[in-house]
């Protein structure tokens, strides 16, 4: 629990932000990179936001259930780190192949 | 909680056969892998049997406070999933060896996948919709690059980080949805406030961050669709998969996306509320783009399992002009459009299987997936290309084929829904597309086999499978009356 004097001087407002622009980062990082392991970057900020939004609104909503938000989040971080598993296994598996995991050197598949 | 548990019970039984599937893989000798196929299909069949059960003691219900629902809906899909994954399994008996030591894995990681798609249909809480669909996805993404191959491994990762952007972009929407309702329940039936009671109220307050949270949340599940402009992952993922992978993601992967968004935009948002008109006017968009662009890309492809990667984003589309036609009424009850997507998906699921598994059934034995290879296939491998044929026959949408009354009755709904803009595209679209499904039959029945060697026949369980796929698609495009009411008797738990 925040202190009274913090939760008086941050508003929802400024955390949905907050969260917007880490998505945005995250988004714009899992587009441009051209490393794998950049993209899976960007990838995880962009699920850290939605943790943030998640947080705040369970924080600030009024509802009967507030705490749904918490206990999602708690399963997002779960489940990422499952997909970067994944995720890091088949770049060792392209590394294998062809000594890169740069996006743009893949690209037997085209078209 | 435990008093339902036997609702959970054919998720449940799917799972633990998965388990039991890598347990005993590591006892059975490498030449009797095949094994592992039998005890898959005997847990399916098991989890078919127990769904039997529960239907004939009418269990239907909400369960699990509010998060799963046992619906007719739910139960239509999980009998669809079971029938995908069973026949996926036994055709891929002629094709497994190429796993070598991963066999094991291989049918674990179909059934999990499975069970994620059981779960997804009937998943009716945020949470509950978004592990499941990870269940699915994080399975197929270790599924499509199993061969550890060149092509394989490229189209995992491809399919893996945007897979991956997709779920993030679907939590994002989940998480202002949450913020909206403050609860994460789609539907509750003790009165709770739910999401759906919190868009019913209609405050305008709501309105923009509502349109905001519809709009990522149909860019994410676009993705799991294949709808334009987030198809990109398709073609690539159906020609470097292995070929039963993408056999099972193009059907089972499409129906498990359009039942959770039906549930998500049917259930959740509602057609008739304040934002009613927004969602199906963002889905007509998508479905004329998607129809325009899958089949223009088609037409220009070589390689047959790119050309199916194709159509089956033109397909997509004819999907979502269900979705877009989801007020028109029959029987003052029924949603035309909505039951047209289910009952358009489960004949999709018998065509699209069928042409991949005789595609498969023939590259096998040709190592090839280029059209051009399919010269005078007719001869060299009779059974295979006669289900091709008639499967590519019912994609394109003539008679007498499932794909014929599926795309009738589709179009029907649209015509009484208004969007008679949107039917005169597709079937301009039905046209185009008939030029790249007919050239290959084309190519199998009218170029000259002469000095090819005829194919060395596929296995007896292929040969049974394909022609059961074959006459699913006769028997609904003569007789479709049974699979309609089902697909009704489905969407009027949402009416």
């Amino acid at each position: 629990m925040l202190p009274e004097v913090l939760l008086a001087t941050v508003p929802l407002e400024h955390v949905l932000i907050l969260g917007a622009i880490l998505f945005a980062i995250g988004l714009y990082l899992a587009l441009s990179k051209r490393n794998a392991i950049g993209v899976l970057m960007g990838i995880e900020l962009m699920l850290n936001a939605v943790n943030v939004t998640l947080l705040a609104f369970s924080r600030y909503v009024v509802s009967p259930r507030p705490l749904d938000g918490q206990v999602f989040a708690i399963f997002v971080i779960t489940v990422a780190a499952g997909e970067a598993a994944v995720a890091l296994a088949l770049a060792v598996a392209i590394y294998r192949h062809r000594e890169t995991v740069n996006i743009d050197e893949i690209d037997v598949l085209r078209w | 909680m435990l008093a339902s548990l036997d609702r959970f019970g054919p998720e449940l039984a799917v799972m633990a056969t998965a388990g039991l599937v890598l347990l005993a893989d590591l006892v059975v000798p490498r030449r009797h892998k095949a094994w592992l196929a039998g005890l898959s299909v005997a847990g399916l069949l098991a989890a078919a049997l127990w769904l039997v059960i529960l239907v004939l003691r009418g269990r239907q219900a909400s369960f699990f406070d509010d998060s799963m629902a046992l619906d007719n809906f739910s139960i239509f899909f999980i009998f669809l999933f079971i029938a995908v994954c069973g026949t996926v399994i036994i055709a891929s008996l002629d094709y497994a060896p190429r796993f070598g030591s991963h066999q094991g894995e291989f049918f674990a990681l179909m059934l999990l996948a499975t069970s994620g798609m059981m779960l997804l249909a009937g998943a009716r809480d945020l949470v509950t919709i978004f592990v499941s669909l990870e269940l699915t996805s994080i399975s197929q993404f270790i599924l499509a690059g199993l061969l550890r191959d060149d092509k394989g491994s490229e189209a995992a990762l491809k399919y893996l980080l945007l897979g991956a952007i997709a779920s993030a972009v679907i939590l994002y929407g989940m998480a202002f949805l949450f913020g909206i309702a403050g609860t994460t329940r789609l539907v509750t039936t003790n009165g709770a406030p739910s999401i759906a009671s919190t868009i019913a109220a209609g405050d305008a307050g709501i309105r923009s961050a509502l349109i905001l949270s519809m709009v990522f949340l149909a860019a994410g599940f676009g993705f799991k669709m294949a709808v334009v402009p987030f198809q990109m992952w398709t073609p690539d993922v159906y020609q470097g998969a292995p070929t039963p992978v993408a056999a099972f993601l193009s059907v089972g992967s499409k129906a498990a996306a359009f039942a959770v968004v039906l549930r998500i935009f049917y259930e959740g948002f509602g057609p008739n509320t304040f934002v009613g008109n927004d969602w199906k006017e963002m889905f007509a968009i998508l479905a004329a783009v998607s129809m325009c662009v899958g089949n223009v890309m088609a037409l220009r492809q070589t390689n047959i399992r790119r050309m199916l990667g194709y159509s089956s984003v033109a397909q997509a589309g004819n999907f979502l002009v269900g979705l877009a036609a989801i007020s028109a009424l029959t029987n003052g009850r029924t949603s035309l459009g909505a039951s047209g997507v289910v009952f358009f998906l489960a004949t999709y699921a018998f065509t699209n299987l069928g042409a991949f598994i005789a595609v498969m059934a023939i590259s096998n034995r040709t190592d090839s997936d280029e059209i051009a290879d399919y010269a005078g296939m007719g001869r060299r491998a009779p059974i295979p290309a006669a289900v091709l044929l008639f499967c590519l026959l019912s994609l394109t949408g003539l008679p007498p084929t499932a794909g014929f009354i599926a795309k009738v009755y589709i179009f029907n709904a649209a015509v009484q829904a208004d969007l008679v803009w949107l039917v005169i595209v597709a079937v301009l679209n039905t046209a185009v597309s008939a030029f790249y499904y007919l050239g290959v039959a084309r190519q199998m029945y009218l170029e000259t086999a002469e000095g090819l060697p005829t194919l060395v026949r596929a296995p007896w369980a292929t040969q049974g499978i394909l022609v059961v796929a074959a006459m699913g698609v006769l028997t609904f495009g003569v007789y479709p009356i049974p699979l309609i009411e089902a697909a009704q008797r489905a969407v009027n738990v949402f009416g």
